[in-house]
């Protein structure tokens, strides 16, 4: 007859560390669908949009929701990518798709560096750091009179007609040249906003996932515990420098149009993308999607009132932050108990 | 030579400005381990402030300027007391994102009250006066005035810090909050009332930027940085040291400025960048964070 502490440890051996949710199996599908959206160029345009701010969102997540690494910079690796993107296109004569990838590898090396400088600030100070290095990069890139220093330059259409997949599309769907690069961009833009969500939710499955929320819940017992807590926070900011160029790099194809005034914009790559992260959610995967679903809607809606539209932004975003700090995802969430990318781990007693 | 010494001269007094516009960021920064991202636009916002005075009632900026301090302050307690308070805790995101909102808002509300349009405040014969100093070296009275307010607005703060009850109460709470708790110290009243000081001391910093430069809504982004890079190089909670970090960036620009004029504000960040790696915790840190 086992006394009362065997009990205890045989029941707890009973749990096991579950991770799936029966919610996280639906959303698989319904991404699907969305591949096959084509039809008008104006709702492609607007989807590509929707898609980018969201990649982007998802990244900044990564960053300042799980990493604590709260960065106001991170439109530093957004014009990186546009102008890499812009230096290899019409530089060397890559092609855009390759060069789309190629820009966010090249941002990945030069976030390396800038790292070793900003990774000297903690907390807050990391924010105002990661801000100067962007607006040295903006000023950086100004100097260059072969991308039209301070007033930017424009993508040669030439440079995109020969676009990988081109002909094909035109065929496919008997459309002009234009219309055809609108489609493959939103090809790819479609790759990243679902990439992005699978690369933050791959990262925090793994062991690195494991020492950032460690590091999260108490850095000192983290590294007490073993876990390097540089390296891991290294790791992160790298790999978003890298995906951030890349969605840098297709916003810049999209747009076809670079200055560094625009491509280092904090309000567009910055303060925009932490209201999405913020409304939605911070800290959870699924808080950047509803995020920017409301921010999309009420920039539709409301963009043509210009300062007003801004100023409610900004308000919405002190009200969530103070009253409903887990936004509107993390309220549903801690209500109804779902999760649609399920990265807690979870202790489960399997029924007998 | 002298021409290099006109640099340094013109470096300094450049640095006065950047460290009126980092003293009030210094000392809440110091006291409540707040970052205020709406800082910069604060102190455009109170430029606004002296300049409404000044056209519609027809004051002197100075006049105006004095006008606008206790209104300043009255919106620097208000705005930590309703808004701030709430934000500051443990948490690092509370009130980076709050006063960043704040950032957009004050932007946004100054462009649909003011429009786009650049300002000037506009003092006279003074503007250019300028002292000579012989062998084709002369120094703005401005200027001058600018570094001097700097200099007295250090001391002063100093005095409150470290000659008043008030003072003993501020240093008590950065230094450790929960004992001065024990105290009977009300930290929210003390936030409050530190707030209201540094909307002072903005105020202060926005007379010298209008008469200075032109000015619109949306250079409070970009004057914050700068402020920031003063305290960080400066050290947490050494105002000397703010005073010390703005001369920095000012001597950093007017050099890089005098190779290349588009490098102005790009060796102002890279002089804060070299500090950063070199010393991340400032040139002369006073408190612990």
């Amino acid at each position: 007859m086992p006394n009362g502490d065997e009990n205890q440890l045989i029941e707890l051996a009973q749990y096991r560390i579950e991770t799936k949710t029966r919610a996280s199996a639906i959303l698989a599908l319904a991404g699907v669908a969305l591949v096959l959206i084509f039809a008008v160029r104006g709702l492609i345009q607007d989807l590509i949009f929707v898609f980018y701010m969201l990649a982007l969102a998802q990244c900044w997540n990564l960053l300042a929701g799980y990493a604590g690494l709260v960065s106001v910079g991170q439109q530093a690796f957004v014009g990186l990518g546009g102008y890499l993107l812009f230096a290899l296109t019409i530089g060397a004569g890559i092609d855009p798709i390759a060069a789309v990838v190629l820009s966010g590898l090249i941002a990945a090396v030069f976030a390396v560096p800038t790292a070793f400088v900003v990774f000297r600030l903690r907390g807050p100070y990391f924010a105002i750091g990661s801000w100067v290095v962007a607006e040295v990069y903006r000023l950086v890139f100004a100097q260059f009179k072969q991308l039209g220093g301070g007033t930017g330059t424009s993508l040669p259409p030439s440079a995109t007609n020969e676009i990988f997949g081109i002909e094909w599309v035109k065929e496919m769907f008997e459309v002009r040249s234009p219309a055809a690069r609108d489609i493959i961009t939103y090809w790819i833009a479609l790759a990243l906003a679902a990439g992005a969500p699978l690369l933050v939710y791959l990262v925090l499955r793994s062991r690195c996932g494991l020492a950032l929320f460690a590091i999260r819940d108490s850095e000192a017992t983290a590294e007490s515990a073993g876990v390097d807590s540089f390296r891991a926070k290294l790791g992160v900011y790298v790999l978003v420098a890298a995906a951030t160029g890349m969605i840098g790099a297709l916003i810049y194809l999209q747009k076809a149009r670079i200055s560094p005034d625009a491509a280092f914009s904090v309000l567009d790559w910055s303060a925009y993308v932490i209201f999405i992260v913020i409304i939605g959610g911070v800290g959870t995967i699924e808080g950047p999607i509803v995020g920017v679903i409301v921010f999309y809607a009420m920039q539709h809606y409301l963009a043509d009132f210009g300062t007003w539209y801004l100023i409610l932004l900004g308000a919405v975003a002190i009200v969530i932050m103070l009253f409903a700090p887990k936004g509107i995802w993390g309220y549903v969430a801690q209500r109804y108990r779902v999760a649609l990318f399920p990265v807690q781990r979870m202790l489960v007693r399997p029924h007998e | 030579m002298l021409d290099w010494l006109g640099t340094i001269i013109q470096g300094v007094l450049l640095g006065g400005l950047y460290a009126l516009f980092a003293a009030g960021l210094s000392l809440i920064f110091g006291i409540m381990r707040l970052v205020n991202l709406a800082h910069g636009d604060l102190i455009v916002l109170a430029a606004f402030a002296i300049l409404s005075l000044a056209t519609w009632l027809g004051f002197d900026p100075f006049l105006a300027t004095l006008l606008a301090m206790p209104a300043m302050f009255a919106a620097g307690f208000a705005l930590q007391h309703v808004l701030l308070n709430r934000a500051l805790g443990r948490d690092l995101l509370p009130p980076l994102l709050v006063t960043f909102g704040l950032s957009i808002i004050i932007q946004n509300g100054l462009l649909e009250a003011f429009t786009a349009d650049s300002r000037r405040l506009r003092l006279g014969a003074i503007e250019t006066a300028s002292i000579e100093l012989g062998g084709n070296l002369a120094i703005g009275v401005m200027p001058l005035l600018t570094l001097g307010s700097a200099i007295a607005v250090v001391l002063l703060l100093n005095l409150l810090f470290y000659r008043t009850a008030l003072g003993r109460a501020f240093r008590a709470t950065s230094d450790d909050l929960e004992i001065a708790q024990l105290m009977g110290i009300d930290h929210h009243r003390i936030y409050s009332i530190a707030m209201g000081i540094a909307m002072v001391v903005a105020t202060i910093a926005a007379l010298y930027l209008g008469i200075r430069s032109n000015f619109d809504p949306t250079i409070g982004p970009a004057r914050l940085i700068y402020a920031f890079e003063a305290v960080i190089i400066g050290g947490l909670g050494s105002l000397w040291g703010t005073l010390a970090g703005g001369v920095i960036i000012g001597l950093a620009q007017t050099f890089g400025a005098k190779l290349n004029p588009e490098w102005q504000i790009l060796a102002g960040h890279i002089a804060f960048l070299v500090v950063v790696v070199l010393r991340p915790r400032g040139l002369f840190p006073r408190a612990e964070d």
